[in-house]
């Protein structure tokens, strides 16, 4: 019985301070001031939908070219053969595009969904997905509030992917791919705080061109891609409900009541069974 | 000296019958050809058919799932739905070890059992559904803990609850092996594993409810609320006895030369307490869902398909079988009893379905719906079960009475 019990214990502490560890992890806040995350602002009054940005992802990971064009009306989206793709809208002031891939959110749903820490938000920016970790449950596509990650669901050997932004050219200093090829000045890539001020600025100093607001300053408590739009960001198919905190933080209040449950549920039970003990058959018939 | 001799001797003869008695224990009992038999095979065999193909083309090849929808029946039925089925065991050894209830002693076994069965297949269909299933123990062995993660959390759970299920069943694994020493020491553990298995169930039941806790924006708000974990536990606790009550009168039928006069009376009274805290427990639960919706200022919603869907499942599935329960109580009429059972069952189903896949992403241009493959493998899923139930049944004391050297160990 006493080897019973330490052992109980033991299993008790150290699944509590897995917990707990896990408690701290979500808890710490990305604060801004301290870590400087790398973005990209993509500005769709200058995009022309020339798909450079399409053929220079497939070539810098390696997958097909592209073999269809944005067309008015026609939603493309991402798959696990494409990461970014170009859409064309019918807007009230005309013709816009609008790129789409990964958010790079700053605390990202799918990192805090991934038991494997798979999914991981680097400390440079970039959300990027490691292979020899991933146990392909999915959870991140579940959680993700853009539907960002995608699942090889013919293969044996499935992968999810997305877009990371370019992370291993960016550790070479070089730009990501859309980026470095982008003819129109689209895209731009710096930390995002600048790029936040660059926005800022140019709604300043046009404001007949752009509607004031960064898509991607708040949205899912900030997210490395921010988008400029001449028009509300609903007309461009945007996901507008979401919300202004963070996704992590839903799950964070049931996280929390974890360690609470595990330290006090074992004592009330021992607790009632010390207290029901004596219990005589007679009194339990009226149960 | 010669002591030790006869000893080491007599453990060899030992070891000799004990794989003697495990081979012949692992021979068919019973008639081959029984109507159960002639359906189960077949479709076990297509299953495991219908699993080779998709370890070798891969998930898509046999499942409808899509990107929006990467959880689908598998998911959906046999994990959420099936450990919520499986409560039961947790809520039994808390009334009998916890709360000293004896009267329902005798179902703890077939219980604990079902539980212990149903996880191991359940987490089991879960590998299935893993892209990269080589991949599992990672987050098991400590190089990449993602504790952020309500899903590590259930995960370990899982694992975690397996070991308590086992453990407290293992007295009758060793009374069937007659093994005396080892039936005193696992028995000795069995309060201890009672309590870490409750406190394990209270998590990961609410748990697998937390895990939509994420998807905010894509469960209908009908069945979305930060509340989702609580009506996850409470259900599952007359979820749980649904199932007890619903496998227990199949068992007292199919297994009836196993159990002994008393328990076949007993269980009667078994049946009739259990109608009580079912109707009890889903009182709460409504209480709760009311609550839920009022605070949800979802009033609008009721007047559309999804909203008619929703009163169908907290009138027909809930309030039904709780008056029902209630009433059949009151009257002692175990058969109403059963089929309250049965219906709760089935909201229980509904439930768990409308929100991991009927409620999930209900306003996408595309829906997701099983391919008969996945409803295949499910059933497959069940039916090895089963067989493995019935198996241990036939063979270990769960259900007839243990062994008359139990009593003298004591």
């Amino acid at each position: 019985m006493r080897i019973d019990r330490r052992n109980f214990f033991r299993v008790i502490g150290v699944t509590g301070a897995a917990l707990t560890i896990g408690k701290d992890t979500i808890a710490t806040p990305k604060n801004e001031n301290e870590i400087e995350f790398n973005g990209i602002l993509y500005d769709s009054t200058r995009c022309v939908g020339c798909q450079t940005c399409e053929y220079s992802c497939a070539e810098a990971n390696h997958l097909p070219e592209p073999v269809d064009a944005p067309e008015i009306g026609v939603l493309r989206k991402t798959d696990e053969s494409r990461r970014t793709v170009i859409n064309g809208y019918n807007t009230s002031k005309g013709e816009v595009y609008v790129k789409r891939q990964c958010m790079h959110c700053n605390m990202p749903a799918c990192t805090a969904a991934c038991l494997t820490q798979a999914m991981h938000k680097t400390k440079e920016g970039p959300v990027i997905w490691r292979e020899e970790k991933c146990m392909g449950c999915r959870y991140c596509m579940v959680s993700c509030p853009f539907d960002v990650p995608k699942f090889e669901y013919h293969s044996p050997n499935p992968k999810i992917t997305k877009c990371d932004m370019c992370y291993d050219r960016q550790l070479e200093g070089k730009l990501p791919a859309c980026v470095e090829k982008c003819e129109a000045e689209a895209l731009v890539f710096g930390k995002r705080r600048d790029l936040i001020k660059e926005a800022r600025r140019r709604i300043h100093e046009n404001p007949d061109l752009y509607v004031d607001h960064i898509y991607g300053e708040e949205e899912a408590g900030g997210t490395g891609f921010l988008y400029l739009s001449p028009v509300p960001f609903e007309e461009l198919g945007f996901n507008t409900k979401v919300q202004k905190i963070s996704y992590p933080e839903l799950s964070k209040g049931f996280l929390y009541s974890v360690p609470t449950v595990f330290v006090l549920w074992p004592a009330l039970l021992l607790g009632i069974q010390e207290a029901t003990k004596n219990n005589k058959p007679k009194i339990e018939e009226n149960e | 000296m010669s002591n030790m001799d006869s000893f080491t001797i007599a453990k060899d003869q030992e070891n000799k019958n004990l794989w003697r008695f495990l081979l012949s224990e692992f021979k068919p009992k019973g008639k081959i050809f029984t109507p159960f038999n002639i359906i189960s095979v077949p479709i076990m065999i297509l299953g495991l058919a219908l699993i080779v193909i998709r370890f070798w083309k891969g998930i898509g090849s046999i499942t409808n799932l899509t990107q929006e929808v990467p959880w689908g029946l598998w998911i959906g039925f046999d994990v959420v739905t099936g450990v919520a089925f499986a409560g039961g065991a947790y809520v039994l050894t808390f009334m009998v070890y916890i709360l000293n209830m004896k009267n329902y002693h005798s179902i703890v076994r077939v219980t604990v059992l079902n539980g212990f069965l149903a996880y191991v297949f359940y987490a089991g269909a879960l590998l299935l559904d893993l892209g990269r299933p080589w991949n599992v123990i990672n987050p098991i062995i400590g190089n990449s803990f993602g504790t952020s993660s309500v899903l590590f959390l259930v995960a370990w759970h899982f694992l975690l609850y397996m070991i308590a299920q086992l453990i407290e069943f293992s007295p009758a694994i060793a009374e069937w092996l007659g093994a005396r020493r080892a039936r005193k020491i696992l028995s000795s553990m069995t309060i201890a594993a009672v309590i870490f298995g409750i406190t394990l169930s209270t998590l990961h039941q609410s748990g697998l409810g937390a895990l939509y806790l994420m998807a905010k924006d894509k469960i209908h708000p009908l069945w979305y609320s930060e509340f989702i974990p609580i009506l996850f536990f409470v259900s599952s606790i007359f979820a749980g006895l649904s199932m007890v009550i619903f496998e227990g009168s199949i068992s007292h039928k199919v297994f009836s030369d196993q159990i002994s006069e008393k328990n076949h009376q007993a269980h009667t009274k078994i049946i009739h307490g259990l109608s009580k805290i079912c109707a009890g427990a889903m009182f709460a639960y409504f209480f709760l869902q009311v609550l839920v919706f009022v605070h949800g200022k979802h009033w609008t919603m009721l007047n559309t398909a999804m909203g008619y869907w929703y009163l169908t499942e907290m009138i027909g599935f809930v309030i039904c079988p709780m008056l029902l329960f209630f009433f059949s109580y009151r009257k002692n009429n175990i058969l109403l009893i059963k089929v309250a059972s049965v219906i709760t069952m089935v909201g229980i189903i509904i439930n768990r379905l409308n929100v991991s896949v009927i409620g999930f992403k209900w306003d996408a241009a595309s829906h997701y719906y099983p391919t008969w493959m996945e409803i295949v493998v499910t059933l497959a899923v069940i039916f090895t079960e089963i067989w493995i139930f019935r198996w241990v049944i036939n063979r270990m004391p769960v259900l007839r009475d243990s062994p008359s050297w139990v009593k003298n160990i004591k």
